[in-house]
């Protein structure tokens, strides 16, 4: 792939999109090093106080049971992050290939799969994953999975639409003349010119993906104890809302950085390979 | 009325400013159309862009005094400068397809500059429109403006820009490449609309183009232009009759290819034909209960080209003549009829085709540009053919990549490049690498030097040549240009609406009798000599206004436009295809002896008759 041949600097990325790369950079490797990072191990139950505030111990307090929330909010950076990354990497690429193979074998091929995942769309998705979560019990398998369900068709609609755009040009035409076959056209001649809004895409629905976790989790039908996500923080320690303990905005406010970073950074990226854009 | 002086005009880019126009100077007088002659890149535009007191995102009047009409355009404020533009200079650009706004009617579009500036009431700015539309010559000027834009044909429309570019009474007007996207036909049409309404008007004018024949029907003076300095200045007559630069002589060489055309090539009857197509019939849509494509686009065509020999085939936008190479190359099946090449009957369908068939047919195509996958570079576009084709790995294929690169004179340091760093001639040498990397006995060249400028497309001309005699290339060459045909073809094959009219060799083309569509073509072409223009016999006005070449189910597609048309037969008789003295076959009711009396060749320019005669 060849943009990434070209070295990371050429790509000028504007300082909002460098801001969101660094917030961005900051949650991975907290959500990697987060057992190393945290002060307290996991569940231990350390303070005497539930819903205490801000001190030099615990720098954000406790929560509900008295547990340190920084350990806490860093150790579902690991859930929160992982998950959303699993999921939306599955529905991106299950989208992306099979808005591939539609735009590419067109016909009956297109018709079927465009048919099915719009199907598929019209599924409120809170519904959709309440039901499957309330039928199959909740996992963080049977979480990513259903995210990634229900973002599938999206990514598809955006990579169809791309594909097909490619697919239509000279040098597709000149491949199928030489008698390439279906895959060597998808992986050689269309993919590689649809990476950046592809990764655009993949930022949009991360965001999705984080936002929906949270909120199943929230509903107490997410992350399940003694695991917790930063949507599940929040709602554990809800109660708190009335003390003004610092346990129940900390996780809101991580859930907001992640997103708002996402955001800054998808939107700064190029829109066309190394500067050619005039 | 126009006086630019000593203008700069520079582009922002990675390494600091580029100065992209640099020391222009010309004036315009009251009533002169002047010419602003260059090739793509050579800043013409971006000079007629300033006249406006515009510059495109990205680019700076650095220096320099632009004077209009006596108002100083780079003094303007914003907001004088909204006033300015439209009334005082207005522009007419090479797309107006893309000029109008589909959603309005074209009246309202027509009349709106007039309204935005507040110089004349709605009924006022109509009747006004309607005269400029009857100066004009567009037909049924009364309904034309109720119209939709997409339901006027585009030699119409162009001329309705014309009209709003007129509405204000500039004090100058900008023709941007007005007539560059239209077929040679209806280019005469518009010509001579602008002309005379030029003329009546006392227009001045600054007309911008990159085709020396066009501009010497219509300007007073020719400013030549390249790399954003002005090379030379002069009355048309002077330019094109003693151009004094260097330059400008290689332009004219360059827009005249034919004088420098290969031999033919007479082909060895001996040899069996490398492709041969017997009563092809392609389209679109179903097969309807007859086997037939509901809209056939190729219908019935028989012709074979030999080793080594190039097969012109000619026509105008929607002829099929695209079409057709997407037939042979299997990308679009044929309905019916064979392919056979070296003897052997083709599949119709490319997925049917075994890789050995695949591999001795290869396309190249107009764009340069989309034709090259932009996420590779060359070397890897080049291997490609050389592994799926030949097995080629390793070091061979870099050994390769090399040698083809170096036949279409080209760096082999070029393997390392985007496409995108490439110009656009070299893009198209590097397509021709790829066709040759497949070691085919045909290569279809579908319009390949029309989006390139003159002088580089007459390269890749000579390129082709050299290589046919080099490789013994047959090939199928397609083009919309006559002049490009006649300068590498040694047989001609002339289509409309899908039909082969003529078919014959080159020199047989320019002999009268001709079929009287190919008349038509021939006589459409621009000539480099003032006055040509003015000097089209009615008749064939007549024909080149006489609409596109559509479809139709009628014995003779042709028919409704010729001027030579038998009534009695014409319209209910299939045309016979007669063969003439000349070795060309035609498709047509009239008898040679009759075409030869109507075209007895009052069109040919001295340098046509010496190629017949010789």
């Amino acid at each position: 792939m060849s943009d990434l041949t070209v070295p990371l600097a050429r790509w000028h990325l504007p300082t909002p999109g460098r801001i969101g790369l660094a917030i961005v950079a900051v949650w991975l490797v907290v959500a990697v090093l987060s057992p190393w990072l945290a002060p307290y191990a996991a569940g231990n139950v350390t303070a005497a106080d539930v819903f205490a505030p801000m001190s030099r111990a615990f720098p954000l307090g406790t929560d509900y049971l008295g547990r340190d929330m920084l350990s806490r909010v860093l150790l579902g950076a690991r859930i929160t992050v992982g998950v959303s990354l699993a999921a939306t990497a599955l529905a991106c690429f299950t989208g992306v290939t099979l808005a591939l193979a539609a735009a590419v074998h067109g016909g009956w091929v297109d018709a079927v799969l465009s048919r099915v995942l719009d199907a598929l769309i019209s599924v409120p998705s809170l519904m959709f994953s309440l039901v499957i979560v309330a039928s199959l019990g909740s996992s963080l398998g049977v979480l990513i999975l259903t995210a990634a369900v229900i973002y599938t068709p999206g990514a598809y609609r955006t990579a169809r639409a791309l594909a097909v755009n490619i697919n239509a040009l000279d040098f597709v035409t000149v491949a199928r003349a030489r008698g390439e076959g279906t895959w060597f056209i998808m992986r050689e001649e269309i993919l590689p010119n649809m990476v950046l809004p592809v990764l655009t895409d993949f930022g949009l629905r991360f965001v999705y993906v984080v936002l929906l976790l949270s909120g199943l989790s929230f509903l107490g039908l997410g992350v399940q104890p003694p695991n917790a996500d930063w949507g599940s923080l929040v709602r554990e320690n809800l109660e708190g809302l009335f003390d003004g303990a610092p346990a129940v905005i900390v996780p809101a406010i991580a859930i907001a950085t992640l997103t708002i970073g996402v955001n800054l950074l998808i939107d700064n990226l190029p829109t066309r390979r190394n500067g050619h854009a005039r | 009325m126009v006086s630019v002086k000593g203008l700069r005009v520079t582009v922002r880019g990675d390494g600091g400013n580029t100065v992209i126009v640099d020391g222009a100077s010309f004036d315009i007088a009251r009533g002169e159309v002047v010419a602003l002659i260059g090739e793509s890149g050579s800043g013409k535009t971006t000079i007629a862009l300033s006249l406006l007191g515009y510059a495109r995102p990205g680019c700076t009047i650095a220096a320099g005094s632009i004077h209009v009409g006596g108002t100083d355009v780079r003094a303007l404020s914003a907001s004088a400068l909204a006033s300015f533009r439209g009334r005082n200079v207005s522009y007419i650009a090479q797309s107006a397809a893309a000029s109008f706004n589909p959603s309005q009617r074209v009246m309202a579009q027509v009349i709106e500059s007039a309204r935005v500036h507040g110089i004349l009431s709605r009924a006022d700015a109509e009747a006004k429109a309607m005269a400029l539309l009857r100066a004009l010559a567009l037909p049924d000027p009364e309904r034309v403006g109720q119209r939709f834009p997409h339901q006027v044909s585009g030699g119409q429309l162009q001329r309705l820009m014309a009209a709003m570019a007129l509405i204000t009474d500039p004090e100058l007007v900008i023709m941007d490449e007005p007539t560059t996207a239209l077929d040679v036909t209806t280019q005469i049409e518009v010509l001579r609309a602008f002309k005379s309404v030029v003329q009546q008007q006392h227009t001045t004018a600054l007309y911008v183009s990159h085709d020396l024949a066009v501009v010497a029907q219509i300007a007073d003076r020719i400013v030549v232009l390249r790399d954003g300095v002005i090379q030379e200045v002069g009355p048309t007559r002077c330019i094109l009759g003693a151009p004094t630069h260097a330059y400008t002589q290689s332009l004219l060489a360059a827009a005249d290819p034919a004088a420098r055309a290969t031999p033919v090539v007479v082909p060895d009857v001996a040899d069996p034909p490398v492709l041969r197509v017997e009563g092809l019939i392609a389209g679109y849509g179903g097969i309807n209960a007859d086997g037939l494509p509901y809209l056939p686009v190729v219908r019935d065509l028989a012709f074979a080209i030999r080793a080594g020999a190039v097969l012109g085939v000619i026509g105008e936008s929607g002829c099929g003549k695209s079409t057709l190479a997407r037939v042979i190359a299997g990308l679009l099946p044929a309905a019916r009829g064979t392919i056979a090449l070296d003897g052997e009957v083709l599949p119709a369908d490319a997925a049917r085709r075994t890789r050995e068939q695949l591999r001795r047919v290869q396309i190249v195509f107009q764009s340069a540009d989309v034709a090259l996958n932009p996420a590779h570079r060359v070397g890897r576009i080049l291997a490609r053919p050389l592994q799926f084709y030949h097995g080629l790995s390793g070091a061979a294929v870099s050994r390769r990549v090399r040698e083809l690169l170096d036949m279409v004179r080209l760096p082999a340091a070029l393997a390392d490049r985007f496409p995108h760093e490439l110009s656009g001639g070299q893009k198209q040498r590097v397509n021709l690498a790829r066709a040759l990397a497949a070691d085919p006995r045909l290569i279809l060249c579908d319009e390949v030097t029309s989006a390139l400028d003159t002088v580089v497309g007459a390269a890749i001309l000579e390129l082709l040549a050299e290589l046919r005699r080099e490789l013994r290339l047959a090939y199928m060459f397609i083009s919309h240009d006559l002049s490009t045909v006649r300068a590498i073809c040694d047989e001609v094959m002339v289509l409309y609406a899908g039909q082969m009219v003529e078919y014959g060799n080159r020199n047989a083309l320019l002999a009268a009798p001709r079929h009287p569509y190919t008349d038509l073509l021939i006589a459409s072409v621009p000539e480099l000599r003032p006055g040509w223009l003015d000097g089209l016999a009615p008749m064939r006005l007549a024909e080149a206004a006489g609409g596109v070449a559509a479809f139709s189910e009628a014995p003779c597609a042709f028919a409704p436009r010729c001027a030579m048309r038998l009534d009695a037969v014409c319209a209910t008789e299939p045309p016979p295809i007669q063969t003439l003295a000349k070795g060309a076959a035609i498709r047509c009711h009239r008898t040679a002896q009759d075409l030869l009396v109507a075209q007895t060749d009052r069109d040919l320019t001295p340098h046509d008759r010496s190629h017949v005669e010789a």
